[in-house]
């Protein structure tokens, strides 16, 4: 009928647009093409490998040791957390014990570690929401912490500071107050950042009820870490399978219901937290001794020993030329890194170099569904849920 | 522009080169491609402690057609060429490249199969950083040698 | 339930079709033919007393060249890491797959990770899935030929991309 009352619907078509890999929001090296009906994602698709470097076969092609730089450069948000666990893996396959204070280094760096990731997730994912200021605070925090870790180990971020049987240098006098000190003035920048978005309107309307993991999708996506722990799932392997002490210190899994971009920012900030009480108590734990263990296979001698007798240098000759070798076999070792559950599957044939490496990582997991979780959203919601994951490219193409 | 072809005496011809270059230096608009670890290193530059603000270059801008300096930091693998080099296309002259850090100017210590060894295989590079990461001081060094390079170029180059 | 009783009890509901067994500072792996996977995997899970419920990961294992004890009669492998999130003990299940024209059958109706893990197994080795809806390279570019870790690819071999890929969407978004 034409008499003005019955209007014709407009043909209308899916648009297909492309979220490329030079893009703010997508960190650099992810692809999505979105397919969108007006402002709503009906169809979703990821692309990943824009940062495929190869890692398996490098550490295929190299001795062992020797992989303790390209395991840092995995998740290079906190990157000790990585070659801490490469080093973890070959003790369990050689099956020698690290000494205590070395551990306890090892779960303060670690932590360490844990704090800056989560700090830049975060600051990041509330500059992709338009939030430029909490990116200062938590930065000015990160560069806090680089001092530290330049005091112990001589570098900012790839510090390459463990080494198989132990760590490779002790902290200096003063080293541990700094520390301290350092990690009280963490409440206050958390505190600061988080009184600024925790009630805010804006931040609640576009957090809440965005990009939402349920525990079914959790289970099946394998999904590990904050992204887990936010469904409401208490999965920490520092809990479930402890390794370097972990089960003599006293420190919560934090967990919420909903599993929303709100509850993983929440669960961020108190893992903050129970990082602090962990670094806290292994300051106040820690013991004076060695910190490599004294094993000639897999350590090298001391310096004196290398330069003054002869079974020093052949010893640190074989240690350096001829690599250490564990037995034939496979195994699978895992810890909790920033993002998740980092699992090594080595397959050794008794050589120096590792037969097959295969690096298990937390962000493959927790990246597989995101196009799941976006359908369905709009595209801004897209940007929000994208950060909050903590998709770290390093770790995801190896 | 076309005035300094017309210009037949040098004098002018310096003093307005100058002046351009001293606008084009003081205030560069950095495309940050980043992909890697770099990039993290380079968010230390832009934040408080290692201001690039005073340099003038701070607001970054993520569309290439709106940027002059074009900062890589990371690794560059064989399915982000193409990307790269699109990007590079995209951004009007005059323009600068920085290759940050080991991976972007050399392949790092990644020999094999999916890496390209340096972007200079791609793209002509102005200023290589070393390091792995370089620290933040390192990138405003290169910083700073682009604006020594802006300084003595002719206006009349770019056309 | 320790890793060694887990064993047990698949060998003795598997009986012959256990291919190899293996254990290692407390870790134990059985290794069956591509035909018994998913019967396994769903009596792993599906049993209480194992409930092993959650796949952590699938990777790949070329083993051409390796110096064995005795003869493998199966040059590639697929090692399935298993978790139990109630009772808190971990297995893997390991496939042996005699060369890349054999399928192995693929698990994403059961998990839904697997969807990618197993498609970056194709990427680096070659390996078919059957029944996986979106058979692609993930890591590798598009024109890249070849396999990149099996043991007969050379390290240094680059291969070049002239182009982006266009499509990446699937039909539904599962298959993503």
């Amino acid at each position: 009928m034409n008499d003005g009352t019955h209007v014709q619907p407009i043909p209308t078509e899916l648009l297909t647009i492309n979220v490329g890999p030079a893009h703010p929001a997508t960190h650099g090296t992810l692809r999505l093409q979105l397919q969108l009906d007006g402002e709503t994602i009906v169809n979703a698709g990821a692309e990943i490998g824009y940062l495929h470097r190869g890692y398996e076969k490098q550490c295929e092609n190299t001795f062992y040791q020797l992989v303790i730089p390209y395991a840092e450069r995995l998740n290079y948000m906190g990157p000790v957390n990585n070659s801490n666990a490469w080093c973890h893996a070959l003790e369990q396959f050689l099956g020698v014990d690290v000494p205590a204070r070395a551990q306890a280094l090892r779960v303060i760096t670690s932590e360490m570690g844990r704090i800056i990731d989560h700090a830049v997730c975060m600051g990041t994912n509330l500059v992709d929401l338009g939030a430029l200021t909490n990116f200062w605070y938590m930065y000015n925090y990160r560069e806090k912490i680089y001092d530290l870790y330049e005091e112990l180990t001589g570098a900012r971020m790839m510090v390459n500071y463990p080494r198989i049987g132990g760590v490779s240098m002790d902290a200096p006098d003063g080293w541990f107050e700094s520390l301290l000190k350092v990690v009280d003035e963490m409440a206050e920048a958390v505190g600061e950042v988080r009184a600024l978005i925790q009630k805010n309107r804006i931040f609640i309307d576009r957090t809440v009820g965005v990009g939402v993991i349920t525990k079914e999708l959790a289970v099946s996506h394998s999904v590990t870490g904050p992204c887990l722990r936010a469904a409401g799932i208490p999965y920490d392997v520092r809990k479930a399978q402890p390794y370097w002490g972990y089960e003599n210190y006293q420190f919560d899994v934090p967990t919420a219901q909903n599993g929303d971009t709100y509850d993983r920012f929440m669960v961020r900030f108190a893992e903050m937290e129970q990082s602090v009480r962990i670094i806290k108590q292994a300051v106040a734990k820690i013991a004076p001794g060695p910190i490599m263990v004294e094993d000639h296979l897999v350590a090298l001698p001391p310096k004196d020993k290398v330069y003054n007798t002869m079974e020093g240098l052949i010893n640190h000759f074989k240690l350096i030329m001829h690599g250490i070798r564990p037995p034939k076999g496979e195994l699978y070792s895992a810890t909790e890194g920033g993002c998740g559950e980092l699992g090594f599957y080595i397959v050794s044939d008794g050589s120096p170099s590792a037969w097959r490496v295969r690096i298990r990582p937390p962000c493959f997991a927790n990246y597989s569904l995101f196009p799941k979780i976006i359908t369905g959203g709009m595209v801004a919601d897209a940007v929000a849920a994208l950060g909050s994951i903590n998709v770290i490219a390093g770790e995801l193409d190896r | 522009m076309g005035l300094e072809s017309n210009l037949s005496q040098p004098f002018l011809a310096t003093r307005l080169d100058e002046v351009i270059n001293w606008g084009r230096k003081y205030s560069m608009w950095p495309m940050p491609f980043g992909t890697a670890c770099c990039a993290i290193e380079f968010m230390g530059v832009v934040s408080g402690r290692f201001d690039v603000s005073r340099f003038g270059a701070e607001l970054v801008r993520f569309s290439p057609r709106q940027a002059d300096l074009l900062l890589v930091m990371g690794t560059i693998t064989q399915k982000q060429a193409p990307v790269l080099k699109q990007i590079y296309d995209q951004m009007p002259n005059p323009k600068w490249v920085v290759s940050m850090g080991a991976c972007a100017s050399s392949g790092g210590f990644y020999d094999n199969y999916s890496v390209v060894q340096g972007i200079d295989e791609i793209i002509p590079v102005d200023v290589y950083v070393a390091g792995c990461p370089p620290r933040p001081e390192n990138v405003l060094g290169a910083i700073v040698k682009i604006m020594e390079k802006i300084s003595t170029e002719k206006a009349a180059e770019w056309r | 339930m320790t890793e060694s009783d887990i064993l047990t009890k698949v060998k003795a509901r598997f009986g012959a079709r256990v291919l190899a067994e293996y254990s290692f500072r407390g870790q134990s792996a059985v290794t069956v033919a591509p035909e018994t996977l998913r019967e396994l995997l769903v009596f792993l899970r599906d049993d209480v007393e194992i409930a092993l419920d959650w796949l952590m990961d699938v990777g790949g294992v070329d083993y051409l060249g390796y110096p064995d004890d005795d003869d493998r009669e199966w040059r590639f492998e697929v090692a399935y890491q298993l978790y139990s999130m109630k009772l808190n003990h971990r297995f893997r299940v390991k496939v042996g797959v005699r060369d890349d024209s054999v399928e192995v059958p693929s698990v994403w109706d059961l998990w839904a990770i697997a969807n990618w893990e197993e498609r970056e197994v194709y990427d680096m080795f070659g390996i078919r899935f059957a029944g996986h809806p979106n058979l692609r390279r993930i890591l590798c570019h598009d024109e890249f030929v070849g396999h990149a870790l099996r043991k007969d690819y050379p390290i240094n071999k680059r291969q070049k991309l002239s182009q982006p890929s266009e499509i990446i969407l699937c039909e539904k978004v599962e298959w993503a």
